[in-house]
């Protein structure tokens, strides 16, 4: 049994210490939360130096999906596109997000760019990003209840708010 | 019954605050000197910050009713009489929870959605969630070739279409009110075109995963050469009227200038990008469709200011009509969509004749197709820059998740820092020069 973990441990490609899985032929990097930060950083280095896009995935009604190379799944994923224009690639990071404790470290101060999307992120699934210069809502009115694209969301079912309203 | 609901959270407000009430994290995102500059420099910055004591600036409110913010784009100014010190763009007043709603679409109603994002160039965004879908499905190298160029020859006029509407919308706000009549009827000839192919001016729906929706109409050759042939004359005319004008110059030269670096920082793309002198094009450098097989040069500026970004919009309609010249030559006969059964339905002669056939079609349009599980993104070149679209599927036949990554909700990023230590009047250009499209940037 233990033999064949350490077969499988050995076959699966890794980039900076996290394993390396395909989908579509894409490249993606499943990324543990502590080392998130340290990866991007490393992966800016190597050459990929814009964050095209980050955003979040909330997987409430498929708990027992299979990550890929052995990664427990969590309620929410992070999913950060990062490009290499010299060397015209791209790569994309995974990073599970527990529902117990939401939060992520900033991306803000390797790519001051992901600002809009972290905002966004957190307005749509309620994923803090800690050290963010400004958590607040972006596209959603700033006394607004509830997270719209979790899951458990219900499109159509919040009547609607608005300051000043007495409906 | 009114019940009033209480905000139960905290995140504070979205609006612009005093300079008093911000921490120095917050000046120091405000004044940009995040962007990995050296500290000299960013000191350089900040040294503006402090010029001017908090009673002698005021914090106005531009737009979101303001006619030269494209739509409802609110910008928050702090002022010292004509200049502008801070920035900040509040934006979420046409967020319609498009995401949200891709998610109980199926994959073949997921067009009429996205396609409303960008709706300057609607096709962009059909074609972008198209590929991603063919890509999920793996059918992404089987689909026909006259499909393939077909949805070239479209976005290709897009792209001349949302850059003219770029031209007459530049011109009005700088004050060359006669670029605006120009550019809406050049724009108006595409689009008519486009009413004759797809049935519609905007908002076509005509790219779906699997191919396209119907064939193009007899005609369409010299419909196509038609616009061709009238726009060069036209173009030249116009680059005379403002290229050739120092009152257009002086308004646009050194304004919102953005460094490279700084650029790529903000993850800004398309002709924002490219107007600091970086030659980055996802038709040329990653290629999708068959971009690869036809010929055309990428424009690229120097200064990255203002009018390096007009430059570049009005020389990309010219290389856009290179490259529908070529298509013109290459269209390829065959048919216009995949043969897939599971993608496409019967031909409308089938269901008269066969029972299976009426059921296969009753059964696409209402449980549309499975896709099977996965996740994909895939990136094109829209008139603003990268669109792309991130799929995750869950087997069904809905998405489980459709996220749009929209150009301009990230070129809006840049605002603050193209403005700083500018005038209100130049704020106007800046906007202009980014040409961001509201319904995409609130999605």
């Amino acid at each position: 049994m233990s033999d064949a973990v350490e077969q499988v441990e050995q076959t699966v490609e890794t980039l900076h210490g996290c394993p390396v899985v395909y989908s579509h032929e894409q490249r993606v990097l499943l990324v543990g939360r502590d080392q998130y930060v340290a990866v991007v950083k490393a992966l800016t280095d190597d050459g990929f130096e814009m964050c095209i896009d980050l955003t979040g995935v909330d997987y409430l009604s498929l708990p027992n999906r299979t990550v890929g190379a052995g990664v427990k799944p969590e309620r929410f994923e992070v999913v950060v596109n990062l490009l290499s224009l010299t060397k015209r690639e791209r790569i994309r990071l995974r990073v599970q997000v527990p529902a117990e404790d939401a939060t992520l470290p900033t991306l803000f101060d390797v790519h001051p760019g992901t600002e809009a999307h972290e905002r966004e992120t957190f307005d749509m699934f309620g994923i803090t990003f800690d050290g963010h210069p400004d958590m607040t809502r972006i596209l959603m009115p700033e006394d607004w209840d509830g997270h719209p694209l979790r899951k458990d969301y219900d499109a159509g079912f919040i009547p609607v708010q608005f300051k000043g309203s007495n409906s | 019954m009114s019940t009033v609901i209480s905000a139960g959270t905290n995140e504070g407000g979205q609006e612009l605050q005093s300079r008093s009430e911000l921490t120095a994290k917050e000046l120091f995102r405000e004044v940009g000197s995040v962007l990995r500059l050296s500290e000299s420099e960013a000191a350089k910055l900040a040294e503006v910050q402090t010029e001017a004591p908090e009673d002698q600036t005021m914090i106005i409110n531009m737009g979101p009713q303001h006619p030269s913010t494209h739509g409802v784009l609110r910008l928050m100014l702090e002022l010292q009489g004509e200049t502008v010190l801070r920035c900040k763009p509040i934006i979420g007043y046409l967020h319609t929870g498009m995401e949200k709603t891709g998610e109980s679409l199926t994959y073949m109603q997921g067009g009429t959605n996205v396609t409303r994002m960008d709706y300057l160039s609607p096709l962009n965004n059909e074609l972008v969630f198209s590929l991603a879908v063919e890509k999920l499905l793996g059918i992404d190298g089987d689909i026909p070739e006259r499909a393939v160029w077909m949805r070239m020859l479209l976005s290709e006029l897009n792209r001349m279409s949302s850059h003219l509407l770029f031209l007459a919308t530049n011109g009005m706000d700088i004050g060359a009110v006669s670029m605006m009549l120009y550019g809406w009827r050049e724009r108006e000839d595409v689009l008519r075109f486009f009413q004759k192919v797809t049935g519609l001016r905007m908002n076509h729906n005509f790219i779906r995963p699997g191919g396209v929706a119907a064939d193009l109409p007899a005609g369409w050759r010299e419909d196509v050469l038609n616009i061709l042939e009238n726009l060069p004359s036209r173009l030249e005319e116009y680059d005379i009227l403002m290229t050739g004008q120092p009152i257009w110059r002086d308004r646009l030269q050194g304004v919102g200038a953005i460094t490279a670096r700084e650029a790529m920082a903000l993850g800004a793309t398309g002709p924002i990008l490219r107007s600091t002198g970086v030659a980055w094009d996802l038709r040329r450098d990653v290629p999708y469709l068959r971009y690869e097989d036809v010929e055309f040069d990428v424009v690229v500026g120097q200064y990255g200011d203002a009018y390096d970004r007009y430059a570049i919009r009005f020389n990309e309609i010219r290389e856009s009509m290179k490259i529908v010249y070529q298509i013109l030559d290459h269209m390829p006969s065959g048919d216009y969509r995949i043969q897939n059964k599971k993608v496409t339905p019967p031909p409308r002669a089938r269901i008269d004749e066969s029972m299976e056939a009426l059921i296969h079609h009753f059964k696409i349009f209402t449980e549309g197709f499975k896709v099977p599980e996965g996740e994909v993104y895939v990136g094109i070149e829209s008139p603003r820059g990268e669109i792309g679209c991130y799929i995750v599927s869950d087997g069904s036949s809905n998405p489980y998740r459709m996220h749009m990554r929209a150009p301009s909700f990230v070129n809006i990023q840049a605002l603050p820092h193209m403005m700083r230590g500018g005038l209100v009047a130049d704020a106007v250009a800046v906007i202009s020069s980014v040409d961001p499209v509201l319904g995409e940037v609130d999605r």
